[in-house]
């Protein structure tokens, strides 16, 4: 069953009454409503169309956030093969919320760290609904040193709400975690590509994301605060979100004309939740493309390329 | 290799500015309640004399007091574009930054000087919370490279005071961009070979927390200082509790081993010199109040607590 988000109502109408059709005129053959049928799905699928094409930001962000939009595991499971998970940050505990190990990227093998938001109501709890505690990060960065002691690539995916406001990731220092963590990319010798597949949330993003290459889905989105959390702070009424979310420019499409990010990966239509393999299938293409682009630096310069990418991040604003 | 030298040229100059203070007023400590003079408390760098509270200092008053002879010279630190992405609420940022212009006397949240104490050659960044609550955007993350790429060519430590409400939410990505940003900022300090100090004041919250206010080669703090990622106040919404007063303060950090200390204002610049000089292996600072240094620092009469910054 599709989950509908609150702007495609009469899509949700339409889409129902093909359905109701075609339902009818499998009971009944005679009934003669395949017609009818094929022009509501035609025009669902205009309106899908223009839906899409003119998402405001908070409507990216409830697509980015949809319940059925492939995560990490879905990722994982479609575009690596010899999928080996690798646990725990040797201190504490495992963080459930951070998938990490090692496996094959089209034959090569990689490292592989993302986030997991979970899919059902036990695998959310289980997962922390994607919200890292300090240990993810520490199984993060024992992973990442693990990719440069023997020349790995590192691929992330990143898919997170932000970092757990809990008591005891603050008290087990997850501002020391996320802080060495972003150290740890800036420090890598071997190539990195992030792709943000949902939710880039704050400093749980940006631990796993500073990469050589980095790459957004195109209904995705990666912010500083979520824009209810800017709107209870800024204009006192979490209720403010859509103004929010426009001012953040938390879009894929603005962060490339920030020049924060390298790459938007086109998803299917009406979003990546219609067609899960074939936004996975691109998310792989454009691995493979930001993975190719880096092929031929030398582990000093992809270290101090990343670098630089960073420390030029901003010199142009929105007009740029 | 030297992969930022061409990135941000530091100049020496800036802007004097003081800030006025009636001579006769009285201030209360929020802790304690008790009035206090406002010389008295400034003699005393905004520590409560009666409870020893610790309240706001801003960095020019911190380095005034920091810095032998209470003598400094700004670094200078690239302007970033205004305004980056023309952010709006309910009111317009451009007002917003000039409403702190005006309130603070200050460019922006960041201040970065060199200058030496007790003879130890040293680059300081101060983060200023009274302008904007201290967030981080480009100008502090322009501030701490600037900070960073003069303590690699002069060879000196840098020493770091945070301060912040998080980052600044009205330049969005490119605030949470800083944290990678000022990262390798410390990184290439610690790359060079010199110390990176950090001490953290109240509050030190957010993004700056996960960032270079936690990658110090030693970590100090000031006494209650809040220090945290996510708030007292979000934490308490997501678990539904209330929480103890002393979670999150310096010596709750101290006991959970995010901290190596911490240390009184009034002897955070004893214990910065002797730190540092061990770590540089030289010889013991001597224990006097030793005057400006005459070069190849600049001149200028330092008054009475007021920063001295040359122009020019
Ligand atoms: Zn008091």
């Amino acid at each position: 069953m599709t989950h509908y988000l609150d702007f495609e109502k009469s899509l949700a109408d339409i889409e129902g009454k093909a359905e109701e059709l075609r339902t009818m005129s499998r009971a009944n053959p005679e009934a003669e409503v395949d017609k009818e049928a094929a022009a509501l799905d035609r025009k669902a699928s205009d309106m899908l169309r223009k839906l899409y094409d003119g998402l405001t930001p908070w409507q990216k962000c409830q697509v980015a956030r949809h319940p059925e939009r492939p995560h990490c595991r879905d990722y994982v499971d479609a575009l690596f093969t010899d999928w080996t998970p690798l646990a725990g940050d040797r201190n504490f505990a495992d963080d459930h919320a951070v998938m990490g190990g090692l496996a094959r990227f089209r034959d090569a093998p990689v490292v592989v760290i993302g986030h997991e938001k979970g899919h059902d109501t036990k695998s959310r709890i289980e997962r922390n609904f994607g919200m890292a505690r300090p240990e993810g990060y520490r199984k993060a960065i024992r992973l990442m040193d693990l990719a440069d002691r023997f020349g790995l690539p590192v691929v992330t995916l990143v898919d997170t709400p932000g970092a757990y406001p809990g008591k005891g990731a603050e008290e087990r220092g997850q501002s020391e975690a996320i802080a060495r963590s972003t150290e740890k990319c800036l420090a890598l010798k071997v190539p990195m590509v992030a792709v943000v597949i949902g939710e880039g949330g704050s400093g749980g993003a940006v631990a796993f994301a500073t990469a050589n290459r980095v790459a957004m889905l195109e209904h995705s989105i990666y912010s500083v605060i979520s824009p209810e959390g800017c709107a209870s702070i800024l204009w006192k009424d979490a209720e403010k979100m859509r103004e929010a979310a426009e001012a953040l420019r938390l879009t894929a499409q603005d962060l490339s004309r920030l020049g924060v990010i390298d790459r938007v990966i086109r998803e299917p239509l009406g979003g990546a939740h219609r067609d899960a393999a074939a936004a996975i299938a691109s998310v792989g293409d454009g691995i493979a493309a930001m993975l190719g682009e880096l092929a031929d630096q030398s582990p000093d310069s992809l270290r101090d390329n990343r670098r630089r990418k960073y420390l030029g991040i901003g010199a142009k604003g929105l007009a740029a | 290799m030297n992969w930022i030298t061409n990135y941000v040229r530091p100049r020496i100059g800036s802007i004097f500015a003081r800030r006025e203070v009636p001579e006769n007023l009285w201030s209360k400590c929020e802790k304690c309640q008790t009035m206090l003079f406002h010389r008295e408390l400034a003699e005393n760098l905004n520590v409560c004399t009666n409870c020893g509270h610790h309240m706001a200092i801003t960095p020019r008053a911190r380095f005034a007091a920091l810095f032998d002879g209470g003598v400094f010279t700004e670094v200078a630190v690239p302007e970033p574009i205004a305004d980056p992405l023309q952010f709006r609420d309910s009111k317009k940022y451009t007002d917003r930054l000039k409403e702190a212009r005006r309130t603070t006397d200050e460019r922006e949240a960041m201040l970065v000087a060199e200058g030496e104490i007790g003879r130890t050659p040293i680059v300081a960044a101060g983060q200023d919370f009274s302008f904007m609550a201290g967030s981080m955007g480009m100008y502090v993350g322009n501030a701490i490279i600037a900070a960073a790429e003069r303590a690699v060519a002069l060879g000196r430590p840098l020493v770091l005071f945070s301060a912040a409400g998080g980052a600044r939410m009205q330049e969005g990505i490119l605030s949470l961009m800083q944290m990678p940003r000022t990262t390798v900022a410390v990184q290439m300090v610690k790359e060079a070979g010199l110390p990176y100090i950090v001490v953290l004041t109240h509050p030190t919250t957010g993004g700056v927390t996960a960032s270079y206010a936690m990658l110090g080669d030693v970590q100090i703090a000031e006494p209650g200082a809040l220090i945290c990622f996510a708030g007292p106040r979000v934490i308490e919404q997501t678990i539904r509790e209330k929480l103890p007063e002393e979670f999150q303060r310096a010596e709750y950090l101290l006991d959970h081993g995010m901290l190596d200390r911490v240390t009184h204002r009034k002897e955070l610049r004893g214990e910065l010199i002797s730190i540092l000089r061990m770590l540089l292996k030289q010889s013991p600072a001597v224990a006097a109040d030793l005057p400006a240094p005459a070069t190849p620092e600049p001149q200028g009469t330092p008054a009475d607590g007021e920063a001295v910054a040359d122009k020019g």
